[in-house]
């Protein structure tokens, strides 16, 4: 028949190009698939090399490194070894961090409550898009601002009155320096605003609005109503502010530029400080000698990799958590 | 006899489009009464404009009045959160607060009002519970989350969470469409003790269901009211023909 | 007992206080555009842009060496960055079922995380130490930060394409690597080009990793194995100088140029992509 005189090896020529295509395909899937790994790679070799540059300091102060209080690459002393211990450092990320969680989860989830149930829908594109704007700032943008705008502003109009009126507390005492631990705190509240907000924001519209209508023919107030839809979403949003704590613990320039860069177990809020990712931008191009002084500073480096990704993994695993939570009661 | 409500000339849209007009019945105190009509006719958006909901959506729009015991719900200085006090609203999903107890569902609207004395909560729960035929099934698992309920229990939880703060009016929209026939039938049993001591409007699209659980209905087609009489009138001796028509399952 | 009016009283109060978090967190934002463009607009001149760095303290010069080093450092990285990202953002989209896309997507959240100092100090580990203070140390890991979110944004782009169009060329034979080459890719090229584009943007305001990689210097480029300038780097070495009169306003008009090129990206990328509401 016709066909068959036009094509007259159509099955073989059938088996050919299925072999054809499969073999493609298959080496397609091998070539993307070689790349994706990429990532295995990546983080393998970072997470081996950082621990290799470590090792001398390891070795050097074992564990001693985690509550050790001195820093001193060049003891007065010639004869004494040089001497470095990361608690003053930890001690200043966790309470940056700390100060930046205080203020900017508060404002963080007044903005996504007030976008999400108290305005209208016209307004919340517009103004999220001005937060999110915030979050494309560079960070060495915000520093500068912070030196040479926040901290003469907080440091004239704000931390006088600040001593003045808490004063007796132990945490605004001392001579105010512009350049202390609450300005890093502070810059740091603002840069998780875009982020914390941003994902409470998102948990706040996936609550059913047969949730809202629930309470609302109840006879509630919008503040009461926004109550009801932050308990639906609150694991959501416990994980939007780990997100927003793994920011600030991985924030360096910024905070470096502000925060003053002294070595040191602060008590007063308004002394300077330092954090584990200050020092490393600080120190690491002037650590050419002794070779324990860059280990030193690796292993500072290896303890914020470390720190950061048990915040940033709690956070996806508590968001990934309730999402499937709610899920499972819409099923029902 | 009284009027419990009043609906005098309302109109409601949703942006332009038009989908009640200028409706105007009374409403007894202490009666079921059924809104029936074909999908779309605007039976919905009537009840929610009796408690105050359709202006939650955005670009909704009312006019008219709505008396409640002679006073205009739409009037003036009238605050919605006290209207929606009083008429209370259970919804075609059922939606209990799945981060919340049995026991916290029913008294939600409790606390909402300042009621915080644990005693004079655990009365009006178990109250709650009983008169919306819950109370025995539950009464063992008060703390266990709403949620884990059967859909015909989750519905009579949001039953006992409407009555727990004393309204005068229910609202009930489709209550039983999104149930098993049994649950349904379950619910419909306690509307009709319901209409003991509170006024009872429900929405439905099962003429059956209305002609079954009602003492009055009224028949809405695209937006007006055609007939509003004793469900015996409406159903054995229609003065419209486009009631009969409905009636008779001829469209709808 | 909470009366009526102190609920309506609490509801003021919390609405109110929603609004004020509002502008609150605005208001840093338009400082910071404010101070920013007003400052180095007063610092900008033709020579500021094309001229050598001066040692700190020393007036006149410019911040050219810095714009250049920007631009080749981020091109480079972006050679690297993109290729690799939106491969792996195939496969992790057309083979989301295997355990290895899901270990490597898993994995490539993580790397989002990291620090950008500890990008830095990898960079160092793995370049510096081999060939020096370099161009290439600091694009490595500014790819190294570019890989993970042009991946995403490439898989998320890449699943939002219907099985349809899929279905379609298929049925007519085209085999299913083709299929993702051309049809898929091209259908979703606008999401794609989105997301290689914030990440650009995202790598050229980074400091800390370039801070432990190409050094920085006061000089035109001259080499990839060399250090050399760049925008981040240079405003924040301005900024620790004592010489604040001169080299500040260097430093806010790098600044200028730098939230231009950042910020023009990042709102072209959204104007393009807005929803429409009907």
């Amino acid at each position: 028949m016709n066909t068959h005189k036009k094509h007259p090896n159509f099955l073989s020529e059938l088996k050919t190009t299925s072999k054809k295509r499969l073999s493609g395909d298959s080496a397609f899937k091998t070539i993307v698939m070689l790349i994706a790994c990429n990532i295995f790679l990546i983080l393998g070799l970072m997470i081996f090399k950082i621990v290799q540059s470590s090792w001398l300091s390891i070795q050097t102060y074992g564990i001693n490194f985690l509550w050790g209080t001195k820093w001193q690459p060049f003891p007065p002393n010639p004869s004494t070894p040089p001497s470095f211990g990361a608690l003053p450092l930890i001690w200043g990320t966790l309470v940056t961090s700390a100060i930046a969680l205080f203020l900017g989860v508060p404002i963080s989830l007044g903005i996504s409550l007030a976008l999400s149930e108290f305005a209208p829908k016209s307004f919340n594109y517009v103004i999220s898009f001005f937060v999110e704007l915030l979050a494309a700032i560079p960070s060495v943008i915000y520093g500068l601002w912070g030196i040479l705008v926040l901290i003469p502003f907080l440091q004239n109009n704000v931390y006088p009155h600040l001593q003045a009126v808490l004063g007796f507390l132990p945490f605004f005492q001392g001579t105010i320096r512009g350049s202390s631990v609450l300005t890093g705190g502070i810059i740091l509240a603002i840069m998780i605003i875009p982020t914390v907000s941003a994902i409470s924001r998102d948990v706040f519209a996936a609550v059913p609005n047969s949730q809202r209508e629930a309470i609302i023919a109840l006879g509630a107030t919008r503040w009461e109503k926004a109550k009801v839809v932050m308990s639906y979403g609150r694991s959501g949003v416990i994980g939007a502010i780990m997100l927003g704590l793994g920011r600030a613990v991985g924030e360096t320039m910024a905070i470096t530029m502000v925060i003053g860069n002294s070595f040191n177990m602060f008590t007063s809020l308004l002394q300077p400080g330092s954090t584990l990712a200050s020092i490393i931008a600080n120190e690491f191009t002037e650590a050419s000698s002794p070779p324990v002084y860059i280990s030193a500073l690796m292993e500072v480096g290896l303890i914020l990799f470390a720190l950061a990704i048990v915040v940033n993994a709690s956070a996806r695993l508590i968001v990934w958590h309730s999402t499937r939570k709610i899920k499972e009661v819409e099923m029902l | 006899m009284s009027y419990k409500i009043e609906i005098q000339s309302l109109s409601a849209w949703f942006g332009s489009k038009q989908v009640l007009q200028d409706i105007t019945m009374k409403i007894k105190q202490n009666v079921v009464t059924a809104i029936i009509g074909p999908s779309g006719c605007g039976k919905t958006t009537l009840i929610r404009c009796l408690n105050r909901m359709h202006e939650l959506t955005p670009r909704a729009k009312v006019t008219g009045r709505v008396l409640l015991d002679g006073e205009d719900i739409y009037g003036e200085n009238v605050d919605p959160v006290t209207v929606r006090r009083r008429i209370g609203m259970v919804f075609q999903k059922p939606n209990p607060f799945p981060m919340m107890s049995i026991y916290d569902n029913t008294a939600a609207g409790l606390k909402l009002n300042g009621v915080a004395d644990k005693h004079r909560l655990d009365e009006i729960v178990e109250k709650s519970l009983r008169a919306a035929h819950l109370w025995d099934e539950v009464k063992l698992e008060l703390g266990k989350s709403g949620a884990s309920l059967s859909g015909g229990q989750q519905q009579r939880l949001c039953i006992a969470r409407a009555l727990a703060i004393e309204p005068e009016v229910i609202l009930m929209d489709e209550p039983t469409s999104a149930l098993d026939p049994t649950a349904a039938a379950k619910i419909e049993q306690l509307i009709r003790v319901l209409a003991e001591d509170y006024t009872v409007i429900i929405v439905t699209h099962n003429m059956q269901q209305a002609a079954r659980v009602s003492d009055f209905t009224a028949f809405l087609y695209l937006g007006k009211l055609v007939e509003h009489g004793s469900t015996k009138d409406i159903f054995e001796n229609p003065k419209s023909e486009l009631t009969e028509k409905y009636i008779t399952g001829e469209f709808g | 007992m909470r009366s009526y009016k102190f609920r309506k009283l609490e509801d003021q109060i919390m609405t109110s206080l929603a609004y004020a978090a509002l502008i609150i967190a605005l208001i840093p934002l338009a400082s910071i555009l404010i101070e920013t463009i007003s400052r180095g607009l007063s610092a900008m001149s033709f020579s500021l842009l094309f001229e050598e760095i001066p040692p700190l303290g020393q007036p006149g010069g410019g911040i050219g060496p810095a714009i250049q080093g920007t631009l080749i450092v981020v091109a480079l990285a972006s050679l690297m960055g993109i290729p690799i990202g939106v491969f792996s953002g195939i496969y992790l989209a057309e083979f989301r079922q295997s355990r290895i896309a899901s270990v490597a997507r898993f994995l490539n959240d993580v790397l989002t995380n990291v620090p950008s100092i500890v990008l830095g100090i990898f960079g160092w580990v793995l370049v510096v130490v081999v060939i020096g203070w370099s161009v290439i140390a600091g694009a490595v890991a500014l790819a190294i930060m570019m890989i993970p979110i042009v991946t995403r944004t490439t898989e998320e782009a890449i699943k939002l394409v219907p099985m349809t169009i899929r279905e379609a060329a298929i049925a007519l034979g085209v085999p299913r690597w083709k299929t993702t080459l051309t049809v898929v890719l091209s259908s979703a090229k606008k999401g794609i080009a989105t997301g290689i584009l914030l990440a650009v943007a995202r790598i050229s305001g980074e400091t800390a990793p370039l801070l432990l990689t190409i050094l920085g210097s006061r000089f035109w480029f001259s080499g990839f194995t060399q250090p050399t300038a760049a925008l981040p780097l240079t405003i924040f070495n301005f900024s620790q100088s004592s010489f604040r009169t001169v080299d500040l306003p260097r430093a806010w008009g790098a600044s200028l140029i730098l939230i231009f090129i950042v910020l023009a990206i990042n709102i072209i990328v959204r104007y393009a992509t807005r929803e429409k509401y009907g």
